[in-house]
């Protein structure tokens, strides 16, 4: 992890850098080239560049990302005020993916082979192909503006929840009911799943109880890999649905060309996808204990 | 064989563009402004089948010129993060060590962040230096050879140990000959597999990003565009919305399916 943060301070430093000049966005319009020069001097970009470097990455490490243009407050504190409704988006997602995928998973496993397996194979390759932006701009379409049950955009009542999270959570829903088939179906014929039906347990506490719980690990560890995208989906659609989380704010900086909080914003996301994957990690013990005595 | 089919389809659609097109995608007509696709009863109009957009121009024609666009960078993309993340992923794979460490450190890094927060940053950063679709490539291109790396280095590590390649050390051959002779080869069809798949990605990344009003900026028309012009007319005119879209569902659909079948056909080992 600590590798991962300095190269991204590094990278970031790089985004800034060719981003353009920055004593532009500082000195108005008519300064003379002595006043430039003065405030070239007084932030130091006469320095080497490595020593800059060094500076930034010192500020950056004590989260410091410098002033916004547009707000001129910190960066890092406007990029966290967004992080709930970040959070909230995606959560709300995990659940909607993890009611969608469990039941869709399981039922294709107990009927293999039938015409629910071929819908749910089938609507799971849809899923890969289908941009989440244009789901949520046909949901609005029926649900917002044909019958008018949600709201259109914003994140004013519980209800607004509905639709984002519905969009961004049937995207990765796909994912997780493919890979859950696929495992459950590689569990099936192992022998401990023989010898749990042998000993008299029932189809279904079989299926629940030993199969599904050994299934879930391959499925937890891709999550861990979704965790990522599912970020990146949640960018897209907090701007379908103007969603006030950080996703928002990173566009509309990156449109105005506010860089400190561009940088903030790609931290806080590095941070939260390694924080994921931490989780993750934590949970896959918990889920097999082999991992843990391995 | 749908998939192929699809792809086939899109293809053609694409080169054919000028013959097909019932109009010129940049002509606009002020008279005929946001008329419905021609089934509608009311306003519909027989010469302009899907509707016609905001400043008059047919929805058919700018969707079949769009998939040109969307098919380029699509492609021209993954090519660029096909020769960094494989030449990356044998280096890695086949040396280990230090350079493997660095290699496998960038990908953290670059996994870390989501593509589509690399892809704006770096697009909005660019822009400002003449964006354009070259500068849409190479971001989305470069954002994206991670997936090549990791899969490839996996192979590599699998492959280095197997005893052709004992022999081939054995025979005197140098390390950048058997890493291209022997070993390359014997990863062919993932990266083919892989590479097919990632053009489906990223077409969604170039109609996200264009969606956004970060990628192919007007008058170049693609579909990722045209939604994001749509969506001004959300409330009353449903068709600049929707037909776009589907293009893109469906062509990423046949990419997808014909990616999962060529992983069939080539290599039955790594199915699911």
């Amino acid at each position: 992890m600590v590798p991962a943060i300095i190269g991204l301070t590094f990278i970031l430093f790089v985004l800034v850098r060719v981003g353009g000049d920055p004593v532009a966005g500082l000195v108005p319009p008519d300064s003379t080239p002595e006043e430039i020069a003065s405030i070239i001097a007084a932030y130091g970009f006469d320095r080497p560049l490595y020593v800059q470097y060094f500076d930034s990455l010192g500020l950056i490490l004590r989260g410091d990302f410098g002033n916004s243009i547009r707000f001129r407050t910190a960066a890092l504190p406007m990029v966290l005020e967004r992080l709930p409704a970040t959070l909230w988006l995606t959560s709300a997602s995990v659940v909607i993916a993890i009611l969608i995928a469990f039941p869709a998973a399981l039922l294709s496993v107990v009927y293999r082979n039938s015409i629910i397996d071929l819908m749910v194979t089938f609507t799971s390759t849809l899923g890969r192909a289908l941009p989440n932006f244009w789901l949520g701009i046909i949901l609005i379409l029926t649900f917002s503006l044909h019958y008018r049950w949600f709201p259109v955009s914003g994140m004013s009542s519980f209800a607004s929840i509905v639709l984002p999270a519905t969009t961004l959570g049937t995207s990765i829903a796909t994912t997780f009911a493919r890979i859950l088939r696929s495992s459950l179906l590689e569990t099936m014929p192992k022998s401990f799943i023989t010898a749990a039906r042998a000993k008299g347990l029932g189809a279904k506490m079989v299926l629940m109880r030993h199969a599904l719980r050994n299934a879930l690990i391959p499925t937890v560890t891709v999550f861990g890999m979704q965790v990522s995208w599912l970020l990146g989906g949640a960018v897209i659609v907090e701007n379908v649905f103007a969603w006030p989380g950080i996703g928002r704010l990173m566009l509309a900086s990156v449109l105005l060309r506010d860089l400190s909080v561009v940088q903030a914003g790609v931290f806080v996301f590095a941070l939260v996808v390694m924080g994921a994957n931490l989780l993750v990690d934590i949970v896959c013990v918990y889920l097999d204990p082999r991992i843990r005595v391995g | 064989m749908l998939g192929l089919a699809l792809v086939v389809l899109i293809v053609a659609v694409a080169l054919a563009a000028p013959v097909l097109a019932p109009h010129n995608p940049d002509k606009t007509n002020l008279r005929a402004r946001l008329l419905p696709p021609a089934w509608e009863s009311v306003r519909g109009d027989v010469r302009y089948w899907l509707g016609t957009d905001q400043l008059g121009r047919d929805v058919l024609s700018r969707l079949i010129f769009g998939s040109r666009t969307s098919l380029v960078v699509g492609v021209l993309s993954v090519w660029i993060s096909l020769v960094i993340g494989v030449a990356l992923g044998l280096i890695s794979g086949y040396y280990g060590g230090n350079i493997d460490f660095i290699v496998s450190r960038a990908a953290d890094m670059f996994m870390s962040v989501p593509f589509i927060v690399i892809a704006i940053s770096l697009m909005g950063v660019l822009r400002a230096k003449g964006g354009g679709e070259t500068v849409l490539v190479l971001v989305i291109g470069f954002a994206n050879w991670v997936t090549f790396n990791r899969v490839v280095r996996g192979e590599v590590l699998t492959v280095k140990t197997l005893e052709y390649v004992d022999a081939a050390r054995c025979q005197g051959q140098g390390s950048l000959a058997i890493i291209w002779r022997h070993i390359l080869p014997n990863v062919t069809a993932s990266i083919i597999v892989l590479a097919t798949l990632q053009v489906a990605s990223a077409i969604l990344a170039e109609s996200s990003l264009s969606f956004l009003g970060l990628g192919v900026q007007p008058p170049s028309v693609t579909w990722g565009t045209m939604l994001a012009e749509g969506r001004d007319h959300l409330a009353t005119s449903w068709w600049l919305s929707t037909f776009p879209g589907l293009a893109i569902a469906l062509s990423t659909l046949g990419i997808v399916l014909l990616g999962d079948w060529l992983r069939d056909v080539l290599d039955p080992a790594i199915q699911n």
